[in-house]
């Protein structure tokens, strides 16, 4: 099966359910490449050229250039979509969220639920999270517990090629609106990704490995640092049964509860800030539902509760690290009552 | 017995296998075993399988204990008879080229790969394996499976001849377009490969769905098919587990195709996460579960099958074998059984619905047998 990076697999999901429903459209700022001038179109496709090649092939009533302004993206893709589009609105950073989210937080989201059941908003929100590139504090962060705290929104956030496809085709058939979280250190990341369209349904986990000793929940970036720290475990005895949510809402709760049941002992790996978020969340599903399993306290492992840093020292402190992921998952393993 | 000094290697069970890891021995060093004795047991992500001695001899050395990676390939043990000095089976294994650790992958690079042809306007994947001067091999899979079935098969019937392992029509890397699902769409598909691949003369081997594809290519051609093994088949009665059927078509989460799947065997355990996992990403594709349905409802309306052969193989001027097993929970053994006056039948102990993976060693040594006396 051919390997794919998760910028080619975005991209191949975009098209084909372009080409396959004439009601897809993709808008944002430089989705078609450039500025959509003579000359400048489609030099990139999206600043990370996830959208190349779609302007060429679906043309300018489809893929929508728009100034720099995230209201009018989210507006406009919010209305279409409550009209009968598909859109995929481009929010290029999520940090940028703030200036957009009455269209998301209290329009889209709300809409299916305001007019009682008979309007459906078929909106797909593409953002991209994650720190790592020095990028500072105004454009790294991974706020995607925000998107999931709101009834109304899904969230997905993908960690390899083949999930992001299937489930970036499966949040454009979805009938309400999903905010989809790409990671900007991932997207040259290669899996086997299939040439025809599937779907991924939300709420089922993956299991990215099995063990019995300690359950391990991460997301996006974190499930590969995982991964390494759990082959580094291994090496010592420990087995780990890595689990990725790949969308935090809905939120695949059995998957997790069933095997905290088994192993009694709890890891959660979050690149985002600890207060409110997604590894709260997890911790505070399990403590509620679980608690008589655990055999052991459960463990966070997240960035600390400040910005993210531009100097790449501390932005490298920031980041969950193996090391630190090892380390509390030893210490979890280890922990006798 | 042969003089010579053998390996046991790494086996390469299916497309994605690349190393293996030792769960055990059966034998110890030093011990002496027949033909089809089971040697030791390997596990991989997707399967945890016996190995079989291929001949008989003496297990001389074991070089990977318990617990040891290796990649496909690389070396287990080492056998001879007992004369064999032991300085010259330390020369054996020191000589012994270790494989790279990607040896899978390179073997899959080099052309052991499934291919594509065109078949009526329609694409059907296919894996070709071994070569030699019997007549070739074609095995046909049931419902909802794909090539894969035969990993344990199609190596060991590819050490002597040709093989080709067929996906059908809506399964596998085959195009998902099946018109209306009935049976002469599937049988077609055969047929088209038969003369696709220039194969004049032909054993054909089918399971379950498979299986009464198979039966109807050897009634419409009789002339190319020098033997006909019928697994677990379908078309020999009217009865079948419609809650798999319906189930199998249903399921698009773990939990559910786990459970579905268990059916199928006898032993549950055989049915790993990863296998799991593939037929999700097989049934997650556009198209798959339409396919299914209309298959389903073609063959198995109103909770029975629609097709029954047995008459018309009576009249099949070609040799036929059935193989089942006991603890059948899809297709009941009583078919099989009811055959057992007219054609050879033979019910394999402690096994489900896939014998030739349940019990691969005893149902490749059938088919081995029937096809060289056919």
């Amino acid at each position: 099966m051919p390997q794919k990076s998760i910028r080619q697999a975005l991209n191949e999901a975009l098209a084909q359910e372009m080409r396959r429903d004439p009601t897809v459209v993709v808008i944002g700022e430089d989705v078609a490449g450039g500025a959509a001038t003579e000359g400048q179109r489609d030099a990139y496709g999206g600043v990370l050229g996830v959208t190349k090649g779609l302007i060429g092939e679906f043309g300018e009533s489809r893929v929508i250039d728009t100034p720099i302004t995230e209201s009018a993206i989210m507006g406009a893709a919010a209305g279409a979509a409550v009209t009968g589009l598909r859109p995929v609105a481009e929010l290029m950073f999520s940090d940028f969220f703030g200036v957009c989210f009455d269209q998301i937080f209290n329009q889209a989201a709300k809409f299916r639920y305001m007019f009682g059941g008979k309007a459906k908003t078929p909106l797909v929100i593409r953002t991209m999270i994650g720190a790592g590139r020095s990028a500072a504090a105004q454009h790294s962060q991974s706020p995607y517990h925000i998107f999931t705290s709101v009834p109304g929104l899904k969230c997905v956030v993908p960690s390899n090629a083949y999930d992001a496809k299937g489930l970036l085709i499966q949040a454009i058939r979805d009938d309400d609106p999903v905010v989809f979280c790409e990671h900007k250190l991932m997207y040259d990341l290669r899996a086997e990704v299939p040439d025809e369209p599937y779907t991924i349904p939300f709420g089922e986990a993956n299991i990215v490995r099995d063990g019995d000793d300690v359950t391990v929940v991460a997301l996006s970036r974190m499930v590969h640092y995982t991964n390494e720290a759990a082959d580094t475990l291994a090496k010592e005895g420990i087995e780990c049964e890595l689990i990725d949510p790949r969308t935090t809402s809905p939120l695949d709760e059995d998957t997790i509860l069933e095997s905290v049941e088994r192993t009694g002992r709890l890891v959660i790996i979050d690149e985002a800030t600890p207060r409110c978020s997604i590894a709260t969340d997890i911790a505070a599903l399990v403590a509620d539902k679980a608690f008589a399993a655990l055999k052991a306290p459960v463990r966070r492992v997240t960035a600390p509760h400040t910005p993210v840093p531009f100097a790449p020292v501390l932005e490298k402190l920031y980041i969950p690290s193996p090391e630190r992921i090892a380390a509390a998952i030893r210490e979890v393993h280890g922990y006798a009552a | 017995m042969s003089s010579a000094v053998t390996a046991i290697t790494m086996p390469k069970w299916g497309l994605t296998m690349i190393e293996g890891t030792v769960v055990g021995w059966l034998k110890q060093q030093g011990q002496r075993f027949a033909e089809g004795e089971e040697i030791l047991e390997i596990e991989t992500p997707k399967i945890t399988n016996v190995v079989e001695a291929s001949s008989a001899g003496t297990l001389r050395r074991i070089v990977a204990q318990a617990g040891v990676t290796l990649p496909v390939g690389g070396l287990l043990a080492v056998v001879a008879v007992d004369e064999v000095p032991e300085a010259e089976i330390d020369a054996f294994v020191a000589d012994f080229a270790v494989p790279e650790r990607s040896a899978g992958q390179e073997a899959e690079a080099e052309g052991v790969k499934p291919r594509d042809i065109e078949v009526a306007g329609r694409r059907l994947r296919y894996l070709e394996l071994g070569e030699g001067n019997g007549v070739p091999v074609l095995l046909v899979h049931g419902f909802g499976a794909d090539l894969n079935t035969w990993m344990f098969t199609q190596p060991a019937l590819a050490a002597t001849r040709r093989t080709v392992a067929l996906d059908l029509p809506g399964h596998g890397g085959s195009a998902k377009e099946v018109g209306v699902g009935d049976t002469e769409g599937l049988t077609d598909a055969v047929d088209g490969a038969l003369d696709a691949l220039g194969i004049e003369r032909v054993h054909l081997v089918g399971h379950s769905m498979g299986g009464a594809v198979a039966a109807l290519a050897a009634l419409g051609r009789p002339e190319l098919v020098a033997s006909l093994t019928l697994i677990a088949s379908a078309g020999l009665g009217p009865e079948i587990n419609v809650s798999f059927i319906d189930g199998f078509v249903r399921a698009s989460r773990r939990r559910e195709a786990t459970e579905v799947l268990g059916l199928l065997v006898d032993d549950p355990a055989l049915v790993s996460r990863a296998m799991v996992e593939d037929v999700l990403r097989y049934k997650r594709l556009d198209g798959v579960t339409a396919a299914l349905s209309k298959i389903a409802e073609r063959w198995f309306a109103r909770g029975q099958q629609s097709l029954d052969l047995t008459g018309r193989l009576a009249g099949l001027a070609v040799p036929v074998q059935v193989i089942w097993g006991r603890d059948d929970r899809i297709i009941p053994v009583a078919h099989a059984e009811a055959l057992a006056r007219r054609l050879p039948v033979h019910i394999i102990e402690a096994a489900g619905h896939l014998p030739h993976m349940e019990k691969a060693g005893e149902v490749n040594r059938l088919i081995e047998r029937f096809i060289s006396l056919s």
